[in-house]
């Protein structure tokens, strides 16, 4: 009768919000202007550890243009405020206040002092100038081992300690699984190592920004935050304004990948000197400002210990972690690592695991959630001694995987930590993986190139891994002591003329939403896709939610949408039998009509919209409108894999490493728009490879951050980078509907092992076994040479180039 | 990020330049392309009082041949520079060292001249022009005097130049029919030498007839690598004679310590990319 309209779901569609995001013609917060607008700046300490002894601001309070110039005892006199942590992951967590402006002692460099506030951003920056502070230096602690030692120079001296907390999971208590005490002392090998997971600065494309209204009856925030729901609710929390008294809006917002989860000082102060002013006011950091203060990622130190039996069977796994907090704590900092304990076991059958992780305060910039957020650190590290024990039992790598991971027939499959994996098929994408990259071809080519002793060598790596999608399961986040709930909302508006206004808690910041939740609505509701337009990122039209981070806008936001759409249908029924004078029970739903069972007679969802808008002729007792809405609280994680495969050639007279083949096939489920699937791996695996190869966030010995520019921080760029071979297999989630699992990070987590690996296989030859993180031509070439797997770090000296300018004698 | 407040002038000629900038006393600061200056002053690490910006001094820009040279003006950029045939022809050394700098958007607002002024001892241009013998044009309220290319680098961005003194335009000797290359070592595509070799080579039937090498970054100003010249003439143009000779290449450096690279391993690089340069440059 009617021809089946083709499903959106599945289709490559280009992002509808590109277009406004790539020319940048769109809200971004700093593009706003408000009447009256001040602007503030924040000035910020060189020191990572002192006592301020005296701020002057007199001078700076009689430059043309300022109308105030602030320190912390203006705006919190006191000295009461502190950022929110919404994590404490143990009982006897240390949680130190972190101000919004530091009043006696500066904790990291780039603590903000004092804050001027004025009629243009180049006044108030001229007027940061004349601001006069005195330090005392304080002992500067900076090493994570260090610090943990008997006494040690404190950052926080009256907690004490710079132990935050110790946290453990041991599958012999848990009753999960056995003892790896018990694993170890059986042992037909054993293999430790350390690993390092540098320090990592998020450096999303779009620097922060806050715009804060005081002057209309809910105080109006635009944030580029990528938590908009949580940070209205935290600022009320934090600030005692009345919640309904706040309006947030994270208008369109350029990238986060986990750096725009907080809920920073820089945001509280801006209400506060707002509201202390009664006038609008915007703070825009610089990117200077971005890398020294915005949270960093990683920063640990992993002490892995494997045991399998001589056959390659792996009979237990002990983890223990120092992870770097940085001054204090972010948003959900001390779980970070935390998330990475359910993943360590990655998909193999560990009898026995033990995890502990002791975090760390240090006088460096805070670390907290980075695309991943402590599942790329546990697939490094379980990837990475995957490798380790393979040479060590003489097996090829994969085969040594495959005899340890689960079975696809062994699934649904409870872990030695107690998590169910719903699904999966770690064979079938290895195959396809192992065939895209022949890598049969490549083992051929690698020992013949070995053999003739090439200065080039090949080197391939393996990244089997999986991960924990859709945060969360409110009941799982409950037993962790997270603050908060891991449900999503979403709703739906039909418009009297059949268009549809879908409105989700979850807030895009670049990742494509607009797009996805159009085309799964589309299918829901039988409209077409161009008739759906998607809100978000304002609590007054988005009232309701928890935000994007950890792969859970599709596994879990898209759902609750999809539950809403469920409940227009429902809402629309009786409606429709009484248009066409049928009984429900005769009715079906398709392709966006209503149509009576043996009959032609339809009556299509946009008609019902404009009937239930009229509500003239309604059925008895029921409601004029078909808008509805949903939240979600999933029952379980949502567990992508994938089966990754690097090639890359060393230079072994200069250490080179060029990245040469990267094959990928990933399976998150089903795909709802493969374009966007794809462009979340690409980008995903630049990240994780630059994890590898390039990026890493260096402290000097005084606690300045060395690499504070994008001259000393390397990003790669396209051109640094091969053409990836992205493929995918299909393994549906069997925890939700649409059978989605989220793709977000894996790229980012399953690549940074797989380089390393690659880099390491390359020059095993000459008795590598690791080299740290990045793996520099320096660190490459000196672990070929005998020395150290760690060599550099950054010099007394710069190099030249844009970071060499302040050095003395440099330009003047 | 904002810089700190300055006095603007563009005059239209290189005199009005030279007085303009005499005028605006100690604290002036010559504004090229900007694509160094700019971020200095962006992050406060200078403020000058006067800019005085070259944008509109047209005799400064463009390439001419001048008998046994070829002129380059100081304002021509990057871009510019890369697609010009006569620096193909007789300078190829200095399109390839070019090709490397930095990503399209800055080659096109960077300056040859602003580049060499800049004399960053990581840049990737001072090294060719010393390998080739340049000589550098400079103006001044007493005229004109030229510099060559060994006097015209001082120190860490510092050059020969006088505050009130402009460069305008490069005398580059001809080196038509020699074989160039220039090796770039960094870490990702848009970033600065980690280490640099400018090799340009006359072969005459496959010996080597004539060679001129010059190190990026190995100490404060590019190095000429005199011993990897000698040692290479009269040489077959193979790969032994060459790596022999670039053995040589670390002698008389100083290089600098930093993430990228000590001063071992900068030495040892220096090595290996000489090497390589001259095999380039020489076509074997
Ligand atoms: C992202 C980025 C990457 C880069 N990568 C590289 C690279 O890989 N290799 C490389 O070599 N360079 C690199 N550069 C620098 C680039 O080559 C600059 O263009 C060059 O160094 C300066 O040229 P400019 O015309 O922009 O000079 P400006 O920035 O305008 O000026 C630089 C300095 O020279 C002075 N000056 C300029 N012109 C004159 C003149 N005619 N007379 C007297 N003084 C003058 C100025 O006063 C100033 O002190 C990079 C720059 C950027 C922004």
């Amino acid at each position: 009768m009617t021809a089946t309209i083709e499903p959106e779901i599945g289709k490559a569609r280009l992002r509808k919000e590109d277009a406004r995001l790539i020319t940048g013609r769109t809200r971004w917060t700093d593009n706003l202007t408000v009447p009256g607008m001040l602007h503030a700046t924040i000035l910020r300490s060189p020191m990572a550890h002192a006592k301020i002894t005296s701020i002057d601001t007199t001078e700076a309070k009689k430059m043309r243009g300022v109308v105030a110039v602030y320190t912390a005892k203006d705006v919190d006199p006191e000295s009461s405020i502190g950022m929110p942590c919404a994590w404490p992951i143990t009982p006897d967590m240390k949680a130190p206040r972190r101000p919004m402006l530091a009043a006696d002692t500066v904790n990291f460099a780039g603590e903000g002092v004092a804050v001027v506030i004025a009629r243009s951003a180049a006044e108030a920056r001229d007027a940061m100038e004349a601001i006069e502070v005195d330090y005392e230096d304080l002992p500067v602690v900076l090493d994570i081992e260090e610090a943990l030692k008997d006494g040690a120079d404190l950052v926080h001296p009256d907690l004490e300690t710079n132990k935050n907390a110790l946290w453990v999971f041991d599958s012999g208590e848990a009753g999960t699984g056995a003892s790896v005490e018990d694993a170890i002392r059986d042992a037909e090998v054993t293999v430790t190592r350390r690993f390092r997971q540098q320090r990592l600065v998020p450096a999303f494309m779009e620097p922060r920004s806050v715009l804060v209204d005081p002057t209309s009856s809910q105080l109006t925030m635009w944030s580029a935050t990528q938590v908009p729901h949580i940070l209205r609710t935290m600022t009320a929390l934090t600030l005692g304004i009345e919640e309904h008294k706040i309006r947030v809006i994270a208008p369109d917002v350029g990238g986060g990948f986990g750096g725009k989860i907080g809920v920073l000082p820089e945001e509280l102060l801006t209400v506060t000197v707002a509201r202390k002013l009664n006038k609008p006011v915007k703070w825009t950091e610089t990117r200077s400002e971005c890398m020294m203060t915005a949270h960093h990622g990683r920063d640990q130190i992993q002490d892995i210990t494997i045991t399998a039996k001589r056959d390659g069977t792996v009979t237990g796994l002990k983890v223990d972690l120092i992870a770097d907090m940085g001054a204090y704590l972010g948003l959900v900092a001390p779980g970070v690592p935390i998330l990475g304990a359910f993943m360590f076991n990655a998909i193999y059958k560990f009898p026995a695991y033990r995890f502990a992780c002791t975090n760390v305060f240090t006088n460096k910039t805070i670390t907290d959630a980075y695309r991943g957020a402590g599942r790329p650190e546990a697939t490094f590290a379980i990837e990475r001694i995957m490798d380790e024990l393979a040479v060590e039992l003489g097996m090829d790598p994969m085969e040594l995987r495959e005899k340890n991971w689960i079975k696809h027939e062994e699934f649904p499959f409870t872990t030695v930590c107690g998590l169910t994996y719903d699904s999966g098929n770690y064979e079938a994408a290895t195959s396809k993986a192992m065939e895209l990259f022949d890598y049969d071809g490549l083992r051929r080519e690698q020992k013949e190139r070995r053999d003739r002793n090439d200065p080039v060598q090949l080197g391939i790596g393996i990244s089997t891994f999986t991960e924990m999608c859709g945060l969360a399961p409110s009941r799982v986040l409950g037993s962790l002591d997270y603050g908060a709930g891991g449900w999503e909302h979403g709703a739906i508006r039909m418009l009297p003329t059949g268009k549809v206004e879908v409105i989700t808690g979850s807030s895009p910041h670049g990742q494509g939403h607009e797009t996805a939740w159009s085309q799964i609505v589309a299918d829901q509701l039988g409209v077409p896709f161009e008739d759906v337009e998607v809100l978000h990122g304002d609590t007054q039209s988005s009232h309701k939610g928890l935000d994007t981070y950890g792969s859970r806008s599709l596994a879990v936001g898209a759902i609750a949408v999809v539950k809403a759409a469920e409940k227009v249908i429902a809402k629309a029924k009786p409606i429709a039998a009484h248009m066409m004078e049928a009984s429900e029970d005769d009715l079906e739903f398709a392709n966006g009509k209503f149509t009576v069972r043996g009959t032609d007679k339809s009556t299509a969802i946009q008609d019902i919209a404009l009937a239930v808008f009229a509500a003239h002729d309604l059925p008895d007792g029921v409601e004029p409108t078909l808008d509805s809405e949903a939240v979600y609280d999933p029952e379980n994680f949502s567990f992508p894999h994938g089966t990754h495969l690097a090639a890359v050639d060393v230079d072994t007279e200069t250490g080179r490493v060029t990245l040469r083949k990267y094959v990928c096939v990933d399976d998150i489920g089903v795909v709802v728009n493969p374009l966007i699937a794809d462009g979340q791996v690409h980008g995903g695996l630049a990240q994780g490879i630059a994890q590898a190869l390039y990026e890493e966030a260096v402290y000097d010995e005084s606690g300045t951050l060395q690499s504070g520019t994008f001259a000393d921080y390397l990003l790669p760029s396209a051109a640094d980078l091969p053409s990836f071979t992205t493929d995918r297999t299909e393994t549906p989630s069997t925890t939700n509907p649409l059978g989605v699992k989220g793709v977000g990070e894996a790229g980012t987590i399953a690549s940074t092992p797989a380089v390393v690996n690659a880099v390491v296989d390359a020059v095993r030859h000459f008795g590598v076994n690791d080299i740290e993180m990045p793996t520099t031509p320096m660190r490459v070439w000196t672990a070929i040479n005998g020395g150290p797997s760690d060599a550099g770090g950054l010099g007394s000296e710069s190099g030249g180039g844009l970071g060499s300018i302040d050095v003395p004698g440099g330009q003047q | 990020m904002i810089p700190a407040n300055f006095d603007y002038v563009a005059p239209a000629g290189v005199d009005e330049a030279v007085r303009a900038l005499a005028e605006a006393g100690e604290d002036a600061k010559v504004l090229a392309g900007g694509q160094s200056l700019l971020p200095v002053l962006r992050m406060r690490l200078a403020a000058p009082t006067t800019i005085v910006d070259l944008r509109k001094v047209g005799d400064m820009r463009g390439v001419r041949e001048d008998g046994d040279a070829i002129v380059i003006g100081a304002m021509t950029t990057h871009y510019e520079v890369q697609r010009d045939p006569l620096v193909a022809e007789h300078a190829e050394l200095i399109k390839l060292a070019t090709d490397t700098v930095a990503d399209p958007q800055v080659r096109h607002r960077g300056t040859f001249g602003g580049a060499l002024a800049h004399a960053d001892p990581a840049g990737d241009l001072p090294a060719p022009a010393v390998a080739l013998g340049a000589e550098f044009v400079i103006a001044g309220p007493s005229g004109r005097r030229t510099v060559p290319a060994a006097e015209f680098f001082v120190d860490f961005f510092t050059t020969a130049l006088q505050p009130d003194e402009l460069l305008v335009e490069v005398r580059v000797p001809k080196h038509t029919g020699w074989g160039a290359h220039y090796e770039k070592f960094n870490r990702v595509a848009q970033a600065w030498s980690i280490v640099g070799v400018a090799a340009c080579v006359r072969a005459d039937g496959g010996t080597i007839a004539e060679a001129r090498v010059a190190l990026t970054n190995m100490a404060a100003t590019p190095v000429r690598a005199t011993g990897v010249e000698n040692a290479l003439v009269g040489q077959p143009a193979n790969a032994e004679s060459i790596k022999a000779a670039a053995a040589h290449a670390a002698e008389g450096t100083s290089p600098t310590a930093d993430g990228n690279a000590d001063e071992r391993y900068r030495k040892h690089l220096a090595e290996v990319l000489t090497g390589r340069a001259v095999a380039a440059a020489a076509g074997s």
